[in-house]
């Protein structure tokens, strides 16, 4: 380093000053940071100071729910929103819509009508508590989202010759081949010292039924295991062929697949069944909000500095060039850390850190409409999701509208990690083609069948620079007290400040979390 | 201007065209894995940092912005670039999991010499190593 005259320390330093902060931790991507969602607490507002007003930056879902339990409460809200639209992330694309990404390029989604792809958000699990009493309370109509489909692929490039697998042929042959090693382990005496003969022979009889072994412990083709994977020739009626069962898949070629990973992954959390979608896409939960508190919200505000002192909270923004304030007795700021960091914002240093501690996380949706659903009349595949190793990652396939004739579309890729920038950082025509040509591998009808797509990369969205915020165990520690306390009149919320990053849970309970907290303090120093 | 060097310098032209639109249609390369598998500095950019700081480095501006890195004075040492693509800056991820000292390096050689930026050092692995760890 002899050719530069810096050192660690003099580069810490200076970074610390240049950006307000000290030197950051390393953060890793990862939604499997997730904690499990609480039930929704009951808000008690009573004693709202009379005419008490509070500014609200952000119309996404934890703004909104904000401005609705507020104003509900009695206390005068409005809202700043960024965008010409309410809903933020909670944001669905439909024929007809545009949008325009950082560097200028602009999409028009040609989707037919009643077609969507959901490029925020797109699944709400059973226990994600807050949006479904949301949900409930407003009316937004749900349908099962089906995460889970047993004649969806799998598919890896580097087995099976780069033959997609029925996800039933994996998950059926992998439970039974387990449970027959497990079971000869048994046989064999391994287990005697940890297991009485009486465990060890119902321990063998589970086996058996979890995997359809046969009396003597064996995996193999039958009735039974067809009955779990498939048959070659399914049960006729009248005079058809006459019924063969299907044979196991070779169990090397099986384990060395790697294709198992994908088994746990409906197994999940917040992925198990049921698990739902709003009727016609995701935005219809921004909707029956935005038809609550829509009045409170200014659109097209650009905020550009926060200020507060003893008796309020005021925020500069502009909409359309010209410059406006508005100012209220407190705040509730919604604005994404990414965005966050880089406005002026009159909080002490310990909010200042936090804000800027939580980098945002590559994530890339491509949308895919077909002329035809022939993943429903070719493949008999109605919901579910396939995965593969390709830089797409996972092909969704809609669940509702089964059986429909006209055009169908596809989630075509849903990637983080290195494929998430990549894809970002093509053009959005690129990205289309890259989609196209990769999910043909599963799905010979692509070629032929394709008709129009549309791509959201997040890095390129121009109100959040980036997916959600990625938080690690180590900032966590150090920062998301300092994020979620109260600095003077002003509170923050969102996914960001949640154990739930990336999902409206997160927001949503963050908001009603931050303004419960709100309103004790207001009403403890009787303001 | 006889026939045969006409048809050579057509020859020529038509080759260069060929080249130009091959480069352009040149098919984008994934990675295979949780590392990037990009190794040159250009390359690397074309993957991954022009997803936000944009094709030519001008940065983009949104509700918030991405800083341009076109002749951005904060490069005319390495250090402050090799930082920030080892750990990342308030929204800006950290890469040290996503690329080796040899990419960081790579990458931060190329921006320091592109986009009107004129800054001809190399830096090496091992200026990088301090930093990503």
């Amino acid at each position: 380093m002899t050719a530069h005259s810096i050192n660690r320390r003099q580069l810490l330093s200076w970074i610390g000053k240049t950006a307000g902060v000290s030197a950051m931790y390393q953060a890793m991507s990862s939604l499997g940071f997730a904690a499990e969602s609480q039930p929704m607490s009951h808000l008690n507002f009573s004693g709202a100071p009379k005419g008490a007003s509070v500014l609200i930056l952000g119309a996404g879902l934890a703004g909104m729910a904000a401005a609705y339990e507020l104003s509900q409460a009695g206390y005068k809200v409005k809202i700043l929103e960024y965008n010409g639209r309410a809903g933020g992330r909670c944001w669905t694309l439909r024929g007809g819509d545009t949008f325009t990404e950082l560097g200028g390029e602009k999409q028009t989604c040609e989707f037919s009508d009643g077609n969507y792809i959901n490029p925020g958000p797109w699944r709400i699990p059973h226990d994600h508590h807050h949006v479904m009493e949301y949900c409930n309370k407003f009316g937004v109509a749900l349908e099962p989202f089906c995460q889970l489909n047993y004649n969806a692929y799998l598919h890896s490039t580097k087995a099976f010759d780069g033959k997609p697998q029925r996800y039933r042929h994996i998950q059926a042959d992998y439970q039974g081949y387990i449970s027959e090693m497990l079971g000869k382990v048994v046989k064999q005496g391994a287990l005697d010292d940890e297991l009485t003969l009486e465990d060890r022979e119902k321990l063998f009889e589970s086996l058996r039924s979890f995997a359809a072994l046969d009396e003597n412990g064996a995996y193999k083709k039958s009735s039974e295991t067809s009955m779990r994977r498939g048959f070659a020739i399914a049960p006729p009626g009248g005079l058809g062929p006459s019924t063969q069962y299907s044979e196991p898949l070779d169990r090397t070629a099986l384990l060395q697949s790697e294709l198992w990973e994908h088994i746990s992954k409906g197994q999940e959390l917040h992925h198990m069944s049921t698990i739902f979608q709003p009727v016609g896409g995701m935005d219809s939960i921004a909707k029956a909000f935005a038809q609550r508190v829509g009045q409170f919200i200014e659109y097209n505000a650009k905020v550009t500095h926060i200020d507060q002192n003893d008796t309020g909270v005021s925020a500069t923004y502009t909409v359309n060039g010209e410059e406006k304030v508005a100012s209220a007795d407190w705040c509730v700021c919604t604005i994404p850390l990414s965005i966050l960091s880089q406005i002026p914002m009159k909080v002490g240093s310990a909010m200042q850190m936090a804000i800027r501690a939580v980098p945002y996380d590559a994530s890339i949706k491509i949308g895919l409409e077909f002329k035809r659903r022939f993943w429903e009349q070719d493949d008999t595949i109605y919901g579910g999701l396939s995965y593969t190793d390709l830089p797409i990652s996972q092909i969704s396939y809609p669940s509702s509208n089964f059986g429909s004739k006209g055009p169908g579309v596809l989630l075509g890729a849903y990637t983080y990690g290195p494929n998430a920038y990549e894809f970002t950082s093509l053009p959005p025509a690129q990205r289309i083609k890259q989609a196209v040509k990769y999910g043909a591998q599963l799905h010979p009808q692509y070629t032929k069948e394709f008709a129009n797509g549309i791509s959201v990369g997040w890095h390129r969205v121009p109100w959040t620079l980036g997916c959600y915020g990625m938080w690690t165990e180590e900032t966590r520690k150090a920062h998301y007290e300092d994020l979620c306390n109260i600095d003077g009149r002003i509170v923050l919320a969102g996914e960001h400040a949640s154990y739930l990053p990336a999902w409206q849970e997160g927001a949503l309970s963050s908001a009603r979390d931050a303004i419960q907290r709100l309103h004790n303090k207001i009403v403890s120093i009787g303001a | 201007m006889n026939i045969k060097r006409f048809v050579s310098a057509t020859i020529v032209m038509c080759s260069a065209m060929v080249c130009a639109q091959v480069s352009a249609k040149e098919e984008p390369i994934f990675s295979p894995t949780r590392v990037f598998v990009q190794q040159e500095g250009e390359h690397i950019y074309r993957a991954l940092c022009q997803g936000c700081h944009m094709p030519n480095g001008e940065g983009a501006v949104g509700a918030g912005q991405y800083p341009a890195l076109a002749k951005n004075p904060k490069l005319v040492t390495p250090h402050y670039a090799i930082f920030m693509v080892s750990k990342g800056q308030g929204g800006m991820p950290a890469f040290n999991q996503m690329l080796t000292d040899e990419q960081i390096a790579e990458v931060v050689n190329f921006v320091r010499a592109s986009f009107g930026n004129n800054h001809t050092d190399k830096i090496t692995a091992k200026d990088v190593a301090p930093f990503s760890n």
